[in-house]
């Protein structure tokens, strides 16, 4: 038995989720796949009181269109995501960034919510859903809000999400049809969380640059949202991109840690090359197309 | 601390218990029922020794509470041979090809490659042994014995186009 000791229960809809968080007072945490929960719980370093267990809550499953946009329910499975034709067809950068997440038996079991909500921050769906411009919807018995993703995130597995809180739904806005994906990263092995990485989208109208949306993991403590190369980008003309110039603007937004695994200088190496080669790839696809 | 009655099935048998909150799903299966094919090794999700198939879809028994499989069918390696002892095709071809050394993450890759073949039926070959390749990332063989595992692979994908 690796856990300490918890009492477990399994609501079956959001308000009665939401009234079990607020009665725990801080004491409870939410269960959805499990696959990053899990590992903290074994190893000790999450102890609660109360497991909330939300995988019998249907209204938290599943892939809806909304006005402008779609919603994705955060107890959906990461393999059912990965097989969506909503997501697929609305939200490629979407579908290329859960490609990457874990590995086929932790997808199985993994949920969307699960990954956005704790903010692990060399993950792929916490960057996606702010360099994407998501909208974290959040419910408790005080009542719902809705947070944008980048203001999410204020450090490695914390976001402003209070202990009484609930995130009930990811909402994508809508980009235009053949937007293109930007979408790179290195890690030491296929599922592996990134050392460095970078996700984003680009919207692309008369050989112009229109809206720029990208971010990156694994370079600081939460995603981050490459703004300068963001403000770079938009408005630009396809012929005149400096990709390298882009890609220290990006790099110059990010704050990357030594780990056992990588220095910051590695990170930041890194990430310029790759950002730098992304761009070129992509952009060059689309002139030759 | 709470305790809670559950009733699943495990290879086709019907099982009752009482669980402790806090017991994976695969601590039960080998302390509880005894079904100690299943191997518990990393317990946070790395190593892929203890993957089971819980309603057809593998995933990680160290990951996943007993509770949480209440009411499910969980299938475990000792579920994969006929009963009269035929080896399921991917432990014949993991035998086949010396697609094992000691033995500690075959119960798993067995698993897995059980789920994506099923998943997988009636693709062509080339679809088939991409599928297993890609998903044998969630394994690891200590042994370093995946030259062997990609050959029973192979194997596997060639026999059921």
């Amino acid at each position: 038995m690796k856990p300490a000791p918890f009492d477990y229960v399994r609501p079956g809809s959001v308000e009665e989720a939401c009234r079990i968080l607020s009665e725990a007072g801080g004491g409870a945490t939410v269960i959805a796949g499990g696959q990053t929960l899990m590992p903290l719980l074994n190893l000790r370093m999450s102890q609660p009181f109360v497991l909330v267990d939300i995988n019998g809550i249907a209204q938290l499953k599943g892939v809806t269109r909304v006005e402008g946009g779609t919603r994705v329910g955060p107890a959906t499975r990461q393999a059912d995501a990965l097989g969506d034709k909503t997501l697929a067809r609305h939200l490629p950068a979407f579908i290329t960034a859960l490609g990457h997440v874990g590995h086929y038996q932790t997808r199985n079991r993994g949920t969307i919510g699960g990954s956005v909500a704790l903010g692990e921050p060399a993950a792929e769906m916490p960057a996606t859903a702010v360099a994407l411009g998501a909208h974290i919807e959040i419910a408790s018995i005080r009542g719902s809000r809705m947070v944008p993703a980048d203001a999410f995130y204020i450090g490695p597995y914390m976001t402003v999400l209070e202990p009484d809180e609930l995130v009930t739904g990811i909402v994508y806005p809508d980009w235009p049809d053949g937007h293109l994906v930007l979408f790179r990263e290195v890690a030491q092995r296929p599922g592996d969380f990134a050392l460095v990485g970078l996700v984003g989208a680009l919207e692309v109208e008369g050989g112009v640059i229109r809206r720029a949306g990208i971010a990156w993991f694994g370079m600081g403590p939460t995603p981050i949202r490459a703004r300068q190369a963001e403000a770079a980008l938009t408005g630009a003309s396809l012929t005149g991109i400096d990709a390298p110039g882009v890609a220290r603007a990006a790099v110059a937004d990010t704050a990357p840690f030594d780990d056992h695994h990588a220095s910051a200088e590695y990170r930041r190496t890194v990430g310029a090359r790759i950002f730098a080669r992304c761009l070129r790839e992509t952009l060059d696809i689309r002139s030759a197309a | 601390m709470s305790e809670h009655r559950i009733e699943l099935t495990v290879n086709g048998h019907r099982h009752a218990a009482l669980v402790e909150a806090r017991t994976s799903l695969g601590e039960f299966l080998r302390e509880e029922l005894g079904y100690t094919g299943t191997h518990l090794a990393c317990e946070h999700g790395v190593c892929g020794a203890c993957t089971v198939m819980v309603d057809g879809v593998a995933m990680r028994s160290c990951l996943m509470l007993a509770v949480q499989a209440n009411g499910g069918a969980v299938t475990t390696v000792e579920g994969l041979a006929e009963p009269d002892g035929t080896l399921h095709p991917v432990q014949q071809a993991l035998k086949d090809n010396f697609g094992l050394q000691c033995g500690f993450c075959t119960p798993g890759v067995a698993i897995t490659m059980a789920a994506v073949t099923r998943e997988n039926e009636g693709a062509g070959a080339g679809q088939i042994e991409k599928a297993l390749t890609a998903a044998m990332s969630g394994h690891i063989c200590r042994c370093t014995g995946y030259q062997g595992i990609r050959r029973a692979i192979r194997q596997l994908a060639g026999a059921t186009t």
